[in-house]
């Protein structure tokens, strides 16, 4: 075991720590509402729309998020002047759009389907209740529904979160050298891989931690029907 | 769009894609099979009595999950090289870098992060049967063998069917990956294809096209294989 490559390794890994954060934070967050848009789009009336977001969906979930990378990113190239006439171009040759785009456009699709069920979950007496005191559906919506469909999915999207932090790697394959695509390149200039894997690992394991931890600590906070039942003597300070 | 580039023979790509299909799911079904492997050593564990076991079954399932396939790929991939290749110096003297076969390590890969997630598919399924089952198994005094044969495994088998659909799709769709360290699959087919004749979106959209063929596919399996082991249930709905 090499320990002054770990330690060498470490600040390199610390320089590159934002850009896995910047790919996995923007690409959820737009996603999210997204998905939000989605999700009601597939509980709707509407029967066209229903089956836009279920084929939407099922296109992003059935293939590769490296082939959806390569798709967008190489496979523009091919169509440069048209994309050039329309003034696209400058977006699409930038591999930060292109990362972005892929990893929200399939986050959006695997958060859909959990928000739906977070939405199918919320009781109709809900929705009744929020009708007899006179809320339009927009409102009920807002204050009700989406409240409570949330807590539902929280627990599931704490997942898809993590799968996003794991999927940011693939970003090192169009060019961004993030935590993984730094890896990579001190591996093969020192072939030393446990080393190295060793620091990446615990840097990825931490964000995971941390997120896990910080969605547990949320879902505290929006449950606090649940609160007293639970555990009474370990947590004792509980806000009022 | 000219389409005359899947085309079979020297000329189209037509025949490189189906071997490259054949390839992914030739990585795809033995890492599924190996990390089933994997998957019921590691749910014993996390359901031992021992808490050393429980610790080590914790700890694959934290770290396999927990960190991108991409960077095991370069671990397995050039940690298992370095190590052969020291091997090779220390024994025989041999000079260069030993380049592991792909395929191998490809499979391991893929397999232990399929293991990591059959894992806890496995664990749940266990724990889905009924306390009454075991039981009344002890109660007519079967071996523990015949207790897993007759009673833990079909059983479990049953519950899991779901959850492994989808850490089969998974490990599909992680075959992929593979394609950094050279294996000709359809996502490297793609890549020498759009390469050589700079057309990569016809390329990469083939590639696309064929994974959503084979999750379509491997769902219809799936889904046959769930009715074949419901078959003696009764449904409530």
């Amino acid at each position: 075991m090499d320990f002054e490559l770990i330690a060498s390794t470490f600040p390199r890994m610390l320089a590159v720590l934002d850009k896995t954060l910047i790919l996995a934070a923007s690409s959820l967050a737009i996603g999210f509402f997204l998905a939000i848009g989605l999700a009601v789009a597939s509980l709707s009336r509407f029967a066209v729309a229903r089956s836009l977001v279920a084929g939407y969906v099922y296109v992003f979930r059935s293939t590769p998020l490296l082939v959806q990378l390569f798709l967008i990113y190489y496979g523009s190239g091919q169509f440069r002047h048209a994309f050039e006439a329309v003034g696209l171009w400058a977006l699409f040759k930038d591999a930060w759009f292109c990362a972005i785009f892929a990893l929200t456009l399939n986050t959006a699709a695997y958060s859909c389907m959990i928000i739906r069920g977070g939405l199918q979950s919320v009781p109709w007496g809900q929705v009744e209740a929020a009708r007899a005191v006179g809320m339009s559906s927009v409102l009920a919506f807002r204050r009700i529904v989406f409240p409570i469909a949330i807590r539902q999915a929280l627990p599931a999207y704490s997942n898809e979160m993590i799968l996003m932090v794991k999927a940011t790697s693939l970003a090192s394959t169009i060019t961004i050298i993030e935590m993984t695509g730094t890896a990579k390149n001190i591996i093969s200039a020192t072939y030393r891989p446990v080393e190295v894997f060793l620091v990446a690992g615990a840097f990825y394991l931490t964000i995971n931690f941390l997120i896990t931890r910080a969605v547990q600590a949320l879902e505290i906070w929006l449950n606090p029907h649940q609160r007293r039942r639970s555990n009474r003597r370990t947590r004792v300070a509980v806000p009022r | 769009m000219d389409l005359g580039f899947l085309g079979w023979g020297a000329r189209g790509w037509g025949d490189e894609f189906f071997r490259g299909a054949l390839m992914t799911l030739a990585v795809a079904t033995c890492a599924f099979l190996l990390g089933l492997v994997f998957g019921s050593i590691f749910a014993s564990f996390k359901l031992s009595r021992h808490w050393p076991l429980r610790i080590l079954g914790d700890i694959y399932t934290t770290v396999l999950r927990g960190i991108p396939e991409l960077l095991v790929i370069y671990l397995i991939f050039f940690g298992g090289g370095a190590l052969l290749t020291s091997i090779a110096r220390g024994m025989f003297a041999y000079e260069g870098f030993i380049n592991l076969p792909t395929f191998a390590i490809g499979t391991l890969c893929i397999a232990l992060s399929a293991g990591a997630y059959s894992t806890e598919v496995i664990r749940g399924a266990v724990l889905a049967i009924p306390k009454g089952q075991f039981e009344a198994a002890n109660a007519i005094g079967m071996s523990p063998w015949l207790k897993f044969r007759h009673v833990l495994f079909p059983q479990a088998a049953r519950f899991a069917l779901p959850g492994l659909g989808n850490v089969w799709q998974y490990a599909l769709k992680d075959t992929s990956l593979i394609s950094v360290v050279g294996l000709v699959e359809i996502m490297r087919t793609a890549s020498l294809g759009a390469g050589s004749t700079k057309e990569p979106f016809t390329f990469y959209t083939t590639a696309f096209l064929l994974f959503m063929f084979l999750a379509w596919l491997s769902q219809r399996v799936f889904l046959r294989a769930e009715k074949w082991a419901d078959r003696g249930v009764r449904r409530s709905t």
